[in-house]
């Protein structure tokens, strides 16, 4: 889950710069046998996403338990979400998601990013500061509901965690972290931020190489501080990658559906439920299909209008970069 | 982490005189270093108790050393799930989604980058919106269909599922690669008489194999770390991957914290050794996309 979306570049995938010479051509009547190449794609495309996302669309308008036929129920489903209290619960913990999975990592990433580059791969050397790189990041490359239970297990009443406060004698705040629900959203948001940190630590360190490493050389001696250098120079470089690290890390916590299935399960009381398990749960535990659909649309929906805005973000900060 | 916020400009003020460098850099070094041997303190919880038997662990606790060097727990799970079984499924779906993923991606987006078709914006941003899907929003579609069609608990379902969504981003990756490909060398080969079907594959593809093979890697990783969809799909002992067969097990509630240890060692070996294998084109993947 954490990787999927690493590598989207926001931006148009052709350059406009068509050469002159080219445009003087005739036109090309073989264009339309590309279309053959397209054509595998397409079919696959078609019938494994287009034509279920749009019998999901439908499903949602009617009920269904998945044996029989679908009884249309027109906008009932959708009516119903709104006084759905599990249903408002899972968006709010979203926003939860997002605050570990993107908020609390981009700007711990941001600081990361910047001492092990600026400081430790500069005053010591960078093989050192691409070891501690590869802890960070470490979490990242595990399937996340393998580490997701392994942290299920330290966080149990018998667990490691516990362990450990008995061991320095802080005994008295053992407690069981996921079972109560007070404390299970911070103990899964915990264990997200774990999981998350390396992504931006490694994309801003590699935007990082990209500085000339004169221009921190030069600020230096110029008496620009630490502070001063990460401002001017460090932010200034890598907004692209933060705006890429933004959207796709984002849409993953929209998404998260591992991480809850081998912690929580959703619980303690829907403390920790989220859109993507309510919509699991709906489908395939409570039989009720086309609810389960609605969730899933508001969800496709809200993903999108999310994608859109930040895209358009970026293109606005970019034309005004132009300009400037 | 908190931390590092505060030393870094105290760090910088002793460190701003060029020629002193003071302990400074030392303090953010110890701060940073802790900081990532944290990171790896729940790897180190769960080896300590992978080797250690049910009776020691519910005696001595999670912290103790084991009292001897127990590998009953890791056989216990090999044979419980018939690991092997979930290795070979884990490495056949991966793999054959890896190898058809960029086979379908490599031909749409020589259709949409080089071909450039009519339409072809639009169809980019169609498949890049496919890649934010929600799986949600398909899954019941897709497990109905394919309890339909006879596919339903089969590796082939799985497989041609995966190959889409990850040819969904590997063409909008590689159309914008080809959007860019040097036209002359092109228009060399077709003077040459090749056709489209022998420019793809003998001018096209030499060209772009580092990016093919980031993808191919990037392909294995991410579908053997996937877990909604080949849960809903493979259920029983024959077809489970390695995530799933150790997420399905603990469901069970029949795993004692020891053997939970030593299943969750053994699902993240491949893992690992992916990483150690793959660090180098996993480094150049990460920023391909970022890159300006």
């Amino acid at each position: 889950m954490a990787l999927p979306d690493t590598a989207a570049p926001p931006r148009a995938s052709t350059s406009s710069s068509t050469p002159t010479a080219e445009r003087k051509r005739r036109p090309d009547r073989s264009h339309a046998a590309y279309w053959l190449f397209l054509l595998p794609g397409a079919v696959l495309f078609l019938l494994v996403i287009g034509g279920p996302l749009v019998y999901t669309g439908y499903l949602s308008l009617t009920k269904w338990s998945g044996v029989g036929d679908p009884t249309f129920i027109g906008l009932d489903n959708y009516r119903n979400l709104l006084t759905d209290d599990v249903f408002w619960t899972s968006f709010k913990n979203t926003i939860a998601m997002i605050v570990a999975m993107v908020v609390v990592p981009t700007l711990v990433g941001l600081v990361l990013a910047a001492v092990l580059f600026d400081t430790i791969g500069r005053k010591f050397r960078p093989r050192t500061a691409a070891a501690l790189r590869a802890a960070f990041y470490l979490p990242q490359v595990l399937p996340v509901v393998v580490a997701g239970i392994v942290w299920g297990w330290i966080l149990r009443p018998d667990g490691a965690l516990n362990g450990l406060l008995e061991a320095v004698g802080l005994g008295a705040l053992s407690h069981d972290w996921l079972g109560d629900p007070t404390t299970a959203l911070p103990a899964v948001m915990a264990v997200m931020i774990w999981v998350q940190i390396g992504y931006p630590v490694v994309v801003f360190m590699a935007a990082l190489e990209r500085v000339n490493p004169e221009l921190y050389e030069a600020a230096e001696i110029d008496g620009a501080g630490w502070w001063q250098r990460f401002r001017a120079i460090t932010l200034a470089q890598i907004r692209p990658e933060t705006f890429v690290v933004g959207l796709t890390c984002t849409i993953a916590a929209m998404k998260v559906f591992g991480p809850i299935y081998a912690l929580t399960r959703g619980g303690p009381e829907n403390a920790t439920n989220v859109p993507s398990y309510f919509a699991y749960f709906t489908f395939f535990k409570r039989l009720n299909v086309g609810y389960g659909s609605a969730i899933s649309m508001v969800l496709t929906l809200i993903i999108v209008v999310v994608a859109v805005l930040f895209i358009r973000a970026q293109n606005r900060a970019e034309r005004r970069d132009g300009v400037l | 982490m908190a931390v590092t916020l505060t030393t870094g400009p105290r760090a910088a003020a002793r460190a701003s005189d060029r020629h002193r460098r003071g302990v400074g850099r030392w303090i953010v070094l110890v701060v940073v270093g802790v900081a990532a041997l944290a990171m790896l303190v729940p790897f180190a919880f769960m080896l300590l108790n992978a080797f250690k038997s049910p009776g020691d662990y519910s005696t001595n606790g999670p912290l103790s050393w084991p009292t001897e060097f127990y590998t009953t727990g890791l056989r216990t799970y090999w044979e419980q799930v018939d690991f092997p079984v979930k290795l070979w499924n884990s490495i056949v779906i991966s793999g054959s989604v890896a190898v058809l993923a960029v086979v379908v991606s490599l031909l749409s987006a020589y259709a949409l980058g080089i071909g450039r078709v009519r339409g072809r914006l639009w169809i980019i941003g169609l498949f890049l919106l496919a890649n934010m899907l929600p799986q949600e929003a398909l899954i019941y579609p897709l497990y109905h269909f394919a309890k339909e069609a006879g596919l339903y608990n089969t590796r082939l379902a799985v497989i041609i599922i995966f190959t889409v969504i990850q040819a969904a981003f590997g063409t909008y990756l590689l159309a914008s690669v080809l959007g860019t490909f040097p036209r002359t060398l092109l228009e060399a080969a077709a003077l040459d008489g090749a056709g489209k079907w022998r420019i793809l594959w003998r001018v096209v593809l030499p060209n772009i194999r580092p990016t093919i093979s980031v993808l191919l890697v990037f392909f294995f990783i991410w579908t053997w770390n996937e877990f909604l969809i080949p849960l809903v799909m493979l259920i029983d002992n024959q077809t489970q991957t390695v995530p799933v067969a150790l997420a399905s097990l603990q469901g069970d509630r029949l795993m004692d914290a020891p053997t939970t240890n030593a299943g969750a060692l053994l699902s993240l070996l491949p893992a690992i050794l992916f990483f150690l294998v793959f660090q180098r084109t996993l480094a150049r993947g990460i920023t391909a996309g970022a890159d300006k």
